[in-house]
């Protein structure tokens, strides 16, 4: 067990050590200061900085529970994007819209997010499985027309708030209070507690019930599974709905946390369905590799922005996260070829010992 | 192995992998213009020492003399340059191109591509009797004829000995005998021919010679003209063998499964399969015979509730089972050994235990309610190792790991498990060793002496004959004829398969 346990880490810290290298190389070439890159990225984060850090790793788990969802059924949901801006969208409306008055807009809120990122998620489940259409090109086209339908919505119904129109704000009492981490008026925000349930969740749907054995099933082999009595259609209706249904999620904890109203591009923080894409091959669809892989790309994120004072573009670091995915990608191709050799020669070693030798020396 | 002038002398041949020793000490001698048998389980090494024979690997000892010249390959191209060619089991033909084209590909510096390459092409057909039209696409041909194409390849190539891998697997049993007429004349004409099998009776036919391989070596030879079929399964597996032979019957008059009228049509449109009736009893192996292609796999799909009907109903026991889901289908007690073990079967990457679940995944002991039941499946998937011989270090090895012969007893054990009323076994022994084989044999009787009814599909006649208490012949979709197995013979059978002649 120590030696698979090894054999998962490894390829994971040979990725960092690697895109960080790169990253430096690159810097160095381009006339920069790799020291300085290094000494900026690797030093210790002030406060601020670590409140930040947990908040965009909740928000960049969430996604990438929602990408993982998909992926376990070879289904690349690149929708999170437009699902995610769907749900913030949907529930920002909702919440301004007074209907629910106090805290009990929270979940009621999160119920409509959910459902919004769901609904936006079926229409390309029901494009993929009605007819056919790839749920990747879909879901492209898809991530567009949200982007603008919601910045549409927020201009023709929202309200003006400077230059820009938002959603009508939360109550004050609406706004959930965070968890005082560290000093200051820096807070990590209450519903970034929702990426630890949906960690949790994830881990328990996936790995022990029925569903998420078929969902698995279906993602290993569709012909195997269909054999095995999963409907595959209605499967892949389903895992997109859920999967569109987390993505709902994903800004939620900002959205309570910290702006309380939305608008584009200004009161909202787009992008995060794609970073939990790349968070979720990276972590390899497991509750602890996202985890720690979305803690991983918000601690780059957030400490890139001091390059700014060492004369480096912070988005150098966007190099430092496309080379861990790629190598990581790779180096778990590798060993994954490595542990199926390393077991056909102990099941060979089996077989050999299988039989009695003394039979054997009787011939 | 006094012979003279051998073609080719194999001589403590040893090859090491990690951890793994896949060949020590084979000895083997192929004499010139004779057919050698080279048989054994799988695992028994017979593909590693063909790779090393063909320069696919080199081997860590020993020695290769090609007509009496010691000789190292360090690829294909070696080896075909002394003469050695290789058809593999899976053809490798571009069903677009023609004859001619596949011959020339790779080879355009022998002959050219055009009139030269022709009349060679022609010349070896002739020669031989292979019958081949050099301009024909080969999409248009049969699987008999595209295994000559792959003959006339390597002798185009100018192979003097021709290693055949399981050649026969995809024949009926009139092609078989024209294969082995072409071979005949091959020999005849000073050619060497090392033919690996499993099928012993083809063995004792065609065979000047025969050497056993068991557990990475060659642990004997066996002269055709005395050894019998037990003989050598015997020599094969170490052990003694049981046959197919199912002793007395324990079919009932209680009706398991019925099938009247089931016609079903392809997404082209074609109806492949017309108006099936079919009753298999409890206690009872229905053996359905035919030529790939006939209408098996929808059989098998149709029952399964993983086709729709375009008429007819299917009944199991009093029920009536026509447009239930698969997984319907299966929670009322059908187990099912599909054809394709990799593609339906098994999650190859998954663990034993979680390939246990598979296809039972409403079941007890697998889930509790909505929860996968670890320890309950972990359990049952050790009884299953254990009662099944599934050869293996753990229950967490994957799927992958198993050789097939282990593969497929454990979707056996699985499909046996939560006592089944009917078995669908769609060639529950192909491309596994004569070992599991057995243990597979056996299973069936056990159960179907217990009551199973079982619908058994196979292309291995023997196998058909030797287990079915009936067998149905279906040729194009149709159930053509029904044989008793006491009394047919295979020719008879192979006739009938192919629309050769009626039911007796």
């Amino acid at each position: 067990m120590i030696r698979r346990g090894f054999f998962s880490l490894l390829p994971a810290v040979v990725a960092v050590v690697l895109a960080m290298v790169v990253t430096g190389l690159v810097i160095a070439l381009t006339g920069g200061s790799a020291g300085q890159f290094y000494s900026t990225i690797l030093s210790v984060p002030i406060p601020r900085v670590s409140v930040t850090i947990v908040n965009q790793t909740a928000m960049i788990a969430i996604s990438a529970f929602a990408a993982a969802i998909a992926f376990r059924m070879n289904l690349f949901n690149i929708g999170v994007e437009g699902q995610y801006i769907a749900g913030s969208c949907a529930g920002a409306f909702f919440a301004g819209s007074g209907l629910v008055a106090g805290p009990a807009v929270i979940p009621a809120t999160l119920v409509v997010a959910v459902v919004a990122g769901a609904a936006w998620a079926s229409i390309g489940g029901f494009l993929l499985v009605g007819r056919g259409v790839s749920e990747v090109i879909s879901a492209i086209m898809l991530n567009y027309v949200a982007l603008t339908m919601a910045g549409y919505l927020v201009n023709r119904y929202g309200v003006a708030s400077g230059y820009t129109f938002t959603t009508n704000p939360l109550e004050l009492n609406q706004q959930p209070v965070g968890f005082q981490v560290v000093d200051g008026p820096y807070q990590v925000w209450a519903l970034a507690i929702i990426a630890v349930l949906v960690a949790i969740g994830y881990w328990v749907l996936i790995n022990h019930t029925r569903f998420g054995f078929d969902l698995r099933a279906s993602g290993a082999s569709s012909t195997a599974a269909a054999a095995s009595g999963v409907d595959a259609k209605k499967m892949t209706l389903i895992a997109m709905a859920l999967s569109g249904g987390v993505a709902g999620l994903v800004w939620m904890p900002a959205f309570f946390g910290s702006v309380h109203k939305f608008g584009i591009p200004e009161n909202f923080q787009s992008g995060l369905g794609f970073t939990g894409l790349a968070v979720a091959l990276l972590g390899r669809n497991r509750s602890i590799g996202i985890l720690v892989g979305s803690l991983l790309f918000a601690f780059l994120s957030a400490q890139s922005n001091d390059l700014q004072s060492v004369g480096v573009a912070p988005e150098i670091i966007s190099i430092t996260q496309g080379v861990v995915v790629l190598a990581v990608v790779v180096a778990y191709e590798i060993v994954r070829r490595l542990q199926i050799r390393r077991e056909q020669e102990s099941v060979a070693r089996e077989l050999a010992s299988a039989r009695p030798t003394a039979e054997e020396a009787s011939r | 192995m006094t012979a003279p002038a051998a073609a080719v002398v194999l001589t403590g041949i040893g090859k090491r992998f990690p951890g793994v020793v896949a060949n020590h000490d084979v000895d083997v001698s192929i004499r010139p213009g004779t057919v050698h048998a080279l048989i054994g389980e799988n695992g028994a090494g017979k593909s590693t020492l063909m790779k090393i024979l063909y320069g696919v690997q080199a081997p860590d000892d020993g020695t290769i003399t090609v007509d009496g010249e010691t000789v190292t390959f360090s690829s294909p191209t070696d080896a075909i340059a002394r003469g050695i060619g290789m058809v593999f089991q899976h053809f490798m033909l571009a069903d677009n191109l023609t004859v001619l084209e596949n011959v020339v590909l790779g080879a355009e510096k022998l002959h050219g591509i055009g009139g030269g390459a022709r009349r060679e092409i022609r010349a070896i057909s002739e020669r031989f009797g292979f019958g081949l039209d050099p301009d024909v696409l080969v999409e248009t041909l049969g699987v008999a004829a595209r295994q000559r194409i792959e003959i006339l390849k390597v002798l185009y190539r100018g192979a003097r000995i021709i290693i055949l891998d399981e050649p026969t697997a995809v024949l009926v049993p009139q092609e078989v005998d024209a294969l082995f007429e072409n071979l005949r004349v091959l020999v005849a004409a000073g050619n060497s021919v090392l033919f690996i099998s499993h099928k012993l009776d083809e063995v004792l036919a065609i065979s000047d010679d025969i050497t056993v391989m068991r557990r990475g070596t060659t642990v004997g030879t066996a002269d055709p003209a005395t050894a019998t079929r037990l003989q050598l399964a015997e020599l094969m597996i170490g052990e003694e063998l049981p046959s197919p032979e199912t002793t007395e019957s324990t079919v009932t008059d209680v009706a398991q499964l019925q099938l009247k009228g089931v016609s079903v049509f392809a997404s082209d449109g074609r109806e492949v399969l017309q108006g099936i009736d079919l009753t298999i009893h409890r206690g009872e192996v229905l053996g359905i015979a035919g030529v790939e292609g006939n209408g098996q796999a929808e059989l098998v799909e149709a029952v399964m509730g993983m086709r729709t009907l375009s008429g007819g109903t299917i009944h199991l026991g009093t029920e009536d089972i026509s447009g239930w889901s698969n997984r319907r289908v299966r929670e009322a007690g059908v187990g099912y050994v599909p054809e394709d073990r990799h593609r339906h079967g098994l999650l190859l990457d998954a663990p034993l235990w979680e390939n246990r679940i598979l296809g039972h995944q409403t079941r007890k002991p697998n889930v509790r309610g909505l929860f996968v039941d670890r320890k309950g499946a972990r359990r049952d998937t050790d009884r299953i190792v254990g009662s099944y011989d599934v050869r293996t270090p753990s229950i967490d090895t994957t799927a992958r790991a198993l050789s097939g012969g282990n593969q497929q007893k454990l979707i056996v054990g699985r499909e046996m498990s939560g006592d089944p009323v009917l078995l669908i076994a769609a060639h529950p022994t192909r491309g596994v060793d004569v070992g599991a084989q057995a243990a597979i044999w056996d299973h069936v009787r056990t159960a179907r002496h217990e009551g199973l009814a079982v619908l058994l599909i196979s292309a291995d006649l023997d196998e058909l004959i030797g287990l079915s208490d009936r067998i149905e012949v279906i040729l194009r979709g149709r159930l053509v004829g029904e044989f008793d197995p006491r009394r047919v013979t295979a020719q008879e059978l192979g006739s009938a398969m192919t629309g050769g002649g009626e039911a007796a």
